[in-house]
């Protein structure tokens, strides 16, 4: 098979699993109103598909922030972080992270996948193991190949699967990494961080959780699953996103072993890349404080993500297993997963759709990803909307 | 060592039935994804099931060089050999 005849079997097995002239991915957004209301063609529609937890993207603080470092330090930097591309802005913004989760050190990379990749390829080589949880992230199971190191999956979420791996790997689970995230993008579950970490202990691995969808939505102050369960300390290094709660695009990784700081000197992707724009620096910056401060925030999403959680459990939907900002509905099969999805779009809701080999056990879903800033009307126009399409889709 | 190479295939095959179709054929040449229609989801439950029958790991990485029945089945006794 040539190069191109691979992408023309690509474009076959798209073209059997989705009809014509629906552009399912890669939606055209014409307009953008707000950070909950946009224009598809010629209607309005809600988002419903982002990941706009706190509904920053729109903050007056950000925008501001954003337009000022334009107008001051230009559109790009033009270079990596290890070149011309550290401004003043960078460095500070990696101050603020350390000392938003009090620890050690924090490097900030271009995007949240860079983060991801730049970290693990950073961490582990070629005698060294990583032990990820199957329901990963493609930027995991991508930094893990880069890494060279061994790659071993356990059963998502599972505590026995995990252990049971562990004890096989013997005197190699001192070299092991252990990769979890804190709130899977797919389901909406969060990782069982306490018995993670007895287990890392108990074998002397190391961990890395990547916070990139519980950030802003778990912990008092919005840190995630580790303020949440009080393990902070326990937890070697913390990846995650601003492309998230916090409304930009960009990544992270912050620790309190002196040694990340090393990373900058042998990961690719934080070398052979350009630094994230002025502008992103600055509105994350200004995104991260009112994410600390946002409690009002949190309350009302949690408010929001229980109200629409309990609507599509009480109209039958099958759901992720635990209520959170992702809201994962688990179908049967992809037509009606993209039944639905297109039922929801003529009501005027976008919402994501996640098609196998994409989703875990080859299921087919329709992501919901709810904000603090949906209005409660949104959200019974949501479960109206529902309501309605379940007659249909499972008649 | 031949008998265990043996006891892994026959194991193999075993679990290898419940993911294709009733009436297909495997052997050891057995192609897995273009005669059994193994896509990389249903490889990845495949070597779960295997792991808990052979209480071993199988790295992601050594997946990628497996096309056949065969090559998988050595690959799992190569891994078991190394551990005991």
């Amino acid at each position: 098979m040539s190069l191109l005849d691979k992408l023309d079997a690509v474009a076959a097995a798209r073209k059997a699993l989705l009809p014509e002239g629906i552009d399912v991915f890669g939606t055209p957004i014409e307009e953008v109103y707000s950070s909950t209301e946009a224009r598809i063609g010629d209607r309005r529609i809600l988002f419903l598909g982002t990941n706009n937890y706190l509904g920053l993207t729109f903050a007056p603080e950000c925008l501001a922030a954003a337009h000022s470092a334009i107008d001051n330090e230009g559109t790009g930097t033009t270079g990596s972080r290890m070149a011309n591309g550290s401004y003043s802005g960078h460095r500070a913004l990696e101050r603020e992270f350390a000392d938003f989760y009090h620890c050690h050190s924090c490097i900030v990379f271009t995007t949240g996948y860079q983060a991801n990749l730049a970290t693990i390829s950073g961490l582990a080589g070629v005698d060294d193991v990583v032990l990820i949880d199957g329901d990963s992230h493609a930027s995991i199971y991508d930094g893990c190949r880069l890494s060279g190191a061994e790659i071993i999956r356990f059963r998502h979420n599972d505590m026995v699967d995990l252990e049971k791996r562990l004890r096989r790997l013997g005197d190699r689970s001192r070299s092991t990494l252990i990769i979890v995230e804190g709130i899977y993008s797919m389901l909406g579950d969060r990782a069982p961080l306490a018995d993670i970490v007895k287990l890392k202990d108990a074998y002397g691995s190391t961990l890395l959780l990547d916070e990139a969808h519980s950030l802003g939505v778990l912990g008092k102050t919005g840190q995630g699953l580790v303020e949440e369960t009080g393990l902070i300390d326990k937890v070697d290094f913390i990846t995650g996103t601003f492309s998230k709660s916090l409304g930009g695009i960009g990544g992270y990784c912050v620790s309190n072993h002196a040694q990340l700081d090393q990373l900058r000197y042998v990961s690719r992707p934080y070398i052979f890349t350009a630094s994230p724009t002025p502008a992103t620096i600055a509105s994350t910056r200004a995104a991260l404080k009112l994410l600390h401060d946002g409690i009002e925030l949190r309350q009302q999403l949690w408010k929001n993500v229980h109200q629409l959680y309990s609507r599509l459990d009480d109209l039958g939907y099958q759901l992720g297993p635990e209520p959170s900002p992702v809201i994962a509905i688990i179908l049967d099969a992809p037509r009606q997963a993209l039944m639905l999805w297109k039922g929801l779009l003529d009501h005027g809701i976008y919402v994501n759709l996640v098609l196998p080999p994409a989703t875990p056990d080859g299921r087919s879903l329709v992501r919901c990803s709810v904000s603090a800033v949906h209005t409660s009307e949104q959200m019974d126009h949501v479960g109206s909307a529902f309501a309605e399409l379940r007659e249909i889709i499972f008649e | 060592m031949a008998s265990d190479y043996t006891d892994v295939l026959q194991k193999l095959c075993h679990h290898l039935k419940q993911f294709c179709e009733p009436d297909a054929q495997i052997t050891p040449q057995t192609d897995l994804i273009h005669q059994l229609a193994i896509d990389s989801v249903k490889l990845l439950n495949l070597v779960m099931e295997i792991e808990d029958e052979f209480d071993i790991s199988v790295p992601l990485n050594a997946l990628a060089d497996v096309q056949t029945v065969h090559e998988l089945a050595n690959l799992i006794h190569q891994i078991k050999s190394a551990q005991q």
